[in-house]
């Protein structure tokens, strides 16, 4: 009997958007970023040219070559992704950016930059895929990596982590996840919503080296985020609010997030009633969880977008790299002027 | 020696038109307008005429030089002495009236110690600044501004600037605002009554009206630049605030809105972004110019230095931008506010592993123009960063220089191809030589075609952008981007070639800002009995007329403002079977080339030289 292959609104199957085949190790938490972003994209209906894809060096920043093969893609520099990105934003900006880093690209070398992005809003989703470690060159710290990791030729981590939602948060993204790659039903689910939203969204995917920062007591290993994860909420994405089907959900147990395109997030409450649009309450969540060993993952903060990077210029409505060259120099009278006033 | 006759103030004839003027103030004072207004004065009477700014690193307090240098001949490179010294900072006006000659003149303030000048004739100007400032009420703000404006009516008057073109002057510089221009003119025009009425003339510079230098305009390398990069269609340009190139975007900015609204739409058709430091820049003006935008950054040397790895990703996934580097002195932080030639050798090759770069070097603030709009057509033809090489001298100080003409030629985008083209190709690969030229189609961000997209890396890559370490690949990926820049060389522009006026055994070579001091020299040395062909480069790789210019001559001279003769190093190894005809005369303190500095060391190394024949 023949297989049916299931399309999109677009009409395309889910291999469409496939990638490459991975050479990141077997196992890699990197893998099933990947896998779920195709999968988010397909879902949305999103045709992949309408997305590009811009990363830094490291095994995270090898990744996009696994997805997507037909969106743009730009490997760049370690820890210029974000730079990278900001120009190519204004090319055209209905181009969806993909933004893919990992903690040594974003939380050492590239920390000023992760910064700046954020501060400009670039509309992007910018996804660290967080290993707390450096894996390309062979299992060295790196600035997640927790206080007392031991790892096999660098010793004892004398230094305390960074927490880059943390970071994301004070320097004023509009749109802050943590997610982890042994959860990645609610990973496609915050993709989906950062794809939604115009401005910055930061995920830091906790994504486990299976290499060399697996043990059973590192932050980010496999086993420690299963024994430990602690969603702060169960999140559902729906593209349009007409699909919602909120007879799962008892009253007063959720909150509704209206997306900037329309679609509508579902927060259902698990725990605690916590405030996403709460800075300092969400603040106070990370702080938390790192002292009391839990992992928080789940939407830890959102608000009202932001006026991007683009909406602050008066730029024309098509893309820019598509003005023809008749309206890029100006006319010959206007030199005349400038020379008669340089007079 | 060297006869410096047309400089010097010997005799007792009238020297019309030629002459040095140096205003020696404290910065933050105000006198940037004061100076300005003196130097146009004289552009206005149609005398060729350049103005220098020896400024320190620093907003204020420490002292500053602005040096105006009038010659009817043309000759307006910077010279070693002053004719003229108008005193106004107490610190430094010993040293300052150091530098006149025989019979030159000095203008102080007479509220300070006048200056001790033993051995020399020195004509005296006691500026009575305190006691006129009495007669007028300014705002206590505005004191020591004003206070400058005396000096502009005094030296003025008793060097010749008819009034009314003062009054013209002024009136041009506060365009639009009447109460100011008037408010100005009213302490100048004081100034100048007094001297006529106070002070008898008895030095021998005169300044007498010429016809009007209608072909020119007065401006600075870096307005020249942005502006040629606004008519090259310039859309993105991210920076990084460092001295001596921030005038270029601060120009750019101050036109953009005038000059870039798209005709369409009535919105901005280009974006200038101020980012967080040079890595940024680089690696954002790069993005921009991978997503199809004409794309620019403006820095200095330390800046170059923080955006090596990006360029040389830029050149190695062909990716068009352009980088000017308005250089300063280094290493190092070095003297921010000095000029130098001094980034030659790093910006060829720069970046690790197989580089080398296309490099534009404007002499003038008209090719400064010029070559803005060309360095963008350039880099998209070719697929690589360009850099345009300018200098604080060329850069920051304002300078009579040829009308900005519009480009003669479209906009040219190179190979970029949107959907339609793309499918016109049976296998298209981003780095695929189709036309044997070296130079690939390439497509961009937003091209809906399902073929379009490709994966750009700084990793080794095949033809079609796929990752790739195998040998042969490599090398003949690297091979191919230098067959491309091979072809470059059609596209730059050629050297100027000034002959000298007899049969000339030697050539003297420059570029860049000393263009003005090397045209004086080899005037010079004609007068001492040397005659000299004289080359200015201004783009690297180097193209056959210099080859042949070397080639001709039995001893070339490479002038440049560094230590280590970086010109000569590069010209000897691209034209190694003439690298013995290229001998070095360098040097590296700062400020502009002189003339004389260039005509004595070549006439000393052409008797040694000659000698050993």
């Amino acid at each position: 009997m023949e297989k049916t292959v299931e399309l999109n609104s677009l009409g395309l199957a889910l291999a469409d958007y496939k990638g490459k085949p991975s050479t990141l190790c077997p196992g890699c938490g990197h893998n099933a970023i990947s896998n779920q972003i195709q999968a988010a994209v397909w879902e949305l209906g999103l045709a992949p040219e309408q997305v590009m894809k811009i990363s830094g060096i490291g095994c995270s920043s090898k990744s996009p070559n696994y997805f997507l093969n037909r969106s743009f893609g730009f490997n760049g520099l370690h820890g210029r992704m974000p730079t990278l990105a900001t120009g190519a934003s204004f090319g055209d900006s209905s181009v969806k950016i993909l933004g893919i880093s990992g903690d040594g690209d974003t939380a050492s070398i590239g920390m000023g930059h992760f910064k700046h992005v954020i501060r400009r809003n670039v509309p992007m989703v910018y996804i660290i895929e967080n290993n707390g470690c450096y894996a390309l060159t062979k299992g060295q710290f790196s600035a997640t990596s927790d206080q007392g990791l031991v790892l096999k030729h660098q010793g004892v981590n004398l230094l305390p982590p960074l927490d880059l939602c943390m970071e994301a948060l004070i320097s004023g993204a509009s749109f802050v996840a943590r997610t982890f790659s042994g959860d990645v039903k609610q990973m496609k689910e915050l993709i989906k919503a950062a794809l939604s939203q115009n401005g910055i969204a930061v995920i830091d995917v906790i994504s486990p080296c299976v290499t060399f920062n697996n043990r059973d007591e590192a932050l980010q290993s496999y086993s420690w985020g299963r024994e430990h994860e602690a969603p702060i909420q169960g999140i559902s994405y729906f593209s349009r609010r007409e699909d919602m089907r909120l007879e799962n959900f008892e009253e007063g147990t959720y909150r509704e997030i209206e997306l900037e395109d329309g679609s509508v997030l579902v927060l259902k409450k698990i725990d605690k009633d916590y405030d996403p649009t709460d800075r300092s309450a969400a603040l106070d969540l990370l702080t938390e969880s790192y002292k009391n060993h839990y992992f928080a993952t789940g939407l830890i903060y959102f608000c009202e977008v932001l006026p991007t990077i683009q909406e602050q210029y008066d730029l024309p409505n098509e893309p820019l790299n598509r003005l023809t060259s008749d309206r890029l120099r100006p006319s010959r009278e206007s030199l005349e002027a400038i020379n008669v006033s340089l007079y | 020696m060297v006869d410096t006759s047309h400089m010097s103030p010997q005799g007792n004839e009238r020297i019309v038109n030629e002459v040095c003027v140096a205003i020696c103030t404290v910065n933050g004072s105000g006198s940037a307008t004061a100076n300005s207004i003196l130097y146009r004065a004289l552009f206005r009477m149609g005398i060729l005429t350049s103005g220098k700014n020896i400024f320190p690193s620093n907003i204020k307090g420490l002292p500053t030089w602005f040096v105006i240098r009038a010659s009817a001949k043309g000759y307006t490179g910077r010279v070693a002495h002053d004719d003229v010294v108008v005193a106004m900072n107490a610190t430094t006006m010993q040293k300052d009236a150091s530098y006149l000659q025989d019979g030159g003149v000095l203008f102080y303030a007479d509220h300070l110690e006048k200056p001790e000048i033993p051995d020399k004739n020195i004509i005296f100007y006691p500026m009575p600044i305190k006691a006129l400032m009495k007669q007028v009420e300014v705002p206590r703000n505005l004191v020591s501004y004003m206070e400058n404006m005396l000096y502009v009516g005094i030296v003025g008057q008793v060097l010749g600037i008819p009034e009314e073109v003062l009054k013209a002057t002024i009136d041009h510089q506060f365009q639009g605002k009447p109460a100011v221009a008037e408010s100005n003119f009213n302490i100048i025009n004081l100034g100048f009554q007094y001297a006529r009425e106070n002070i008898e003339k008895k030095d021998r510079f005169y300044l007498e009206q010429l016809p009007e230098l209608k072909d020119y305009i007065l401006t600075d390398g870096n307005n020249a630049g942005a502006l040629g990069s606004l008519y090259g269609g310039l859309q993105f340009c991210a920076w990084y605030p460092i001295t001596p190139a921030t005038s270029l975007v601060e120009s750019a900015i101050d036109q953009v809105a005038k000059l870039r609204k798209d005709p369409k739409t009535g919105k901005n058709s280009c974006v200038i972004l101020q980012v967080e430091d040079e890595l940024a820049a680089a690696s954002a003006t790069l993005g921009a110019g991978w997503s199809g935008l004409r794309a620019m950054t403006s820095t200095s040397g330390p800046g170059i230095s923080l955006m090596t790895e990006n360029i040389g990703l830029a050149y190695f996934t062909e990716t068009p931008m352009v980088i000017w580097d308005v250089q300063r002195v280094g290493p190092s932080t070095g003297l921010p506010t000095r000029t130098a030639q001094g980034d030659l050798s790093m910006i060829y090759t720069l970046g690790h592993g197989d580089t080398k770069h296309v490099i534009l070097i404007p002499g003038t603030a008209t090719e400064c123009f010029e070559f803005g709009w060309r360095s963008l057509d350039i880099a998209e033809k070719y697929q690589t960063p360009i850099f345009v090489l300018s200098d604080l001298d060329l850069g920051m100080n304002t300078w009579v220089t040829k009308r900005f003409e519009y480009p003669n030629q479209p906009i040219e985008r190179g190979k970029i191809i949107w959907e339609e083209k793309l499918e016109s190709f049976k296998d298209w690969g981003r780095y695929k030589d189709i036309d044997g030229d070296g130079i690939p189609y390439r497509t961009v961000i937003g091209n809906k075609s399902e073929k379009a997209a490709y994966f750009t890396r700084g990793t080794g890559h095949d033809e079609y952008g796929n990752y790739s370490e195998d040998p042969k690949n490599w090398s003949n990926m690297l091979s191919r981007i230098g067959r491309k820049l091979g072809g470059v060389v059609k596209d730059l522009p050629e050297p100027i070639i000034r002959r000298a006026k007899a049969d000339a055994d030697i050539g003297i070579i420059g570029m860049g800002s000393t263009h003005d001091a090397m045209i004086e020299a080899q005037d010079l040395l004609a007068e001492m009995g040397i005659q000299a062909d004289y080359m200015r480069v201004r783009a690297l790789p180097a193209n056959t007329a210099v080859r042949e210019f070397i080639a001709s001559h039995a001893r070339n001279y490479v002038v440049e403002l560094n230590r280590d003769g970086q010109l000569r190093q590069i010209l000897s190894l691209e034209i190694s079977e003439y690298s013995e005809k290229l001998i070095s005369i360098s040097e590296i303190g700062g400020l502009p080339l002189t003339a004389a500095w260039t005509a004595e060391n070549v006439f000393a190394k052409e008797k040694h030289n000659g000698k050993n024949r």
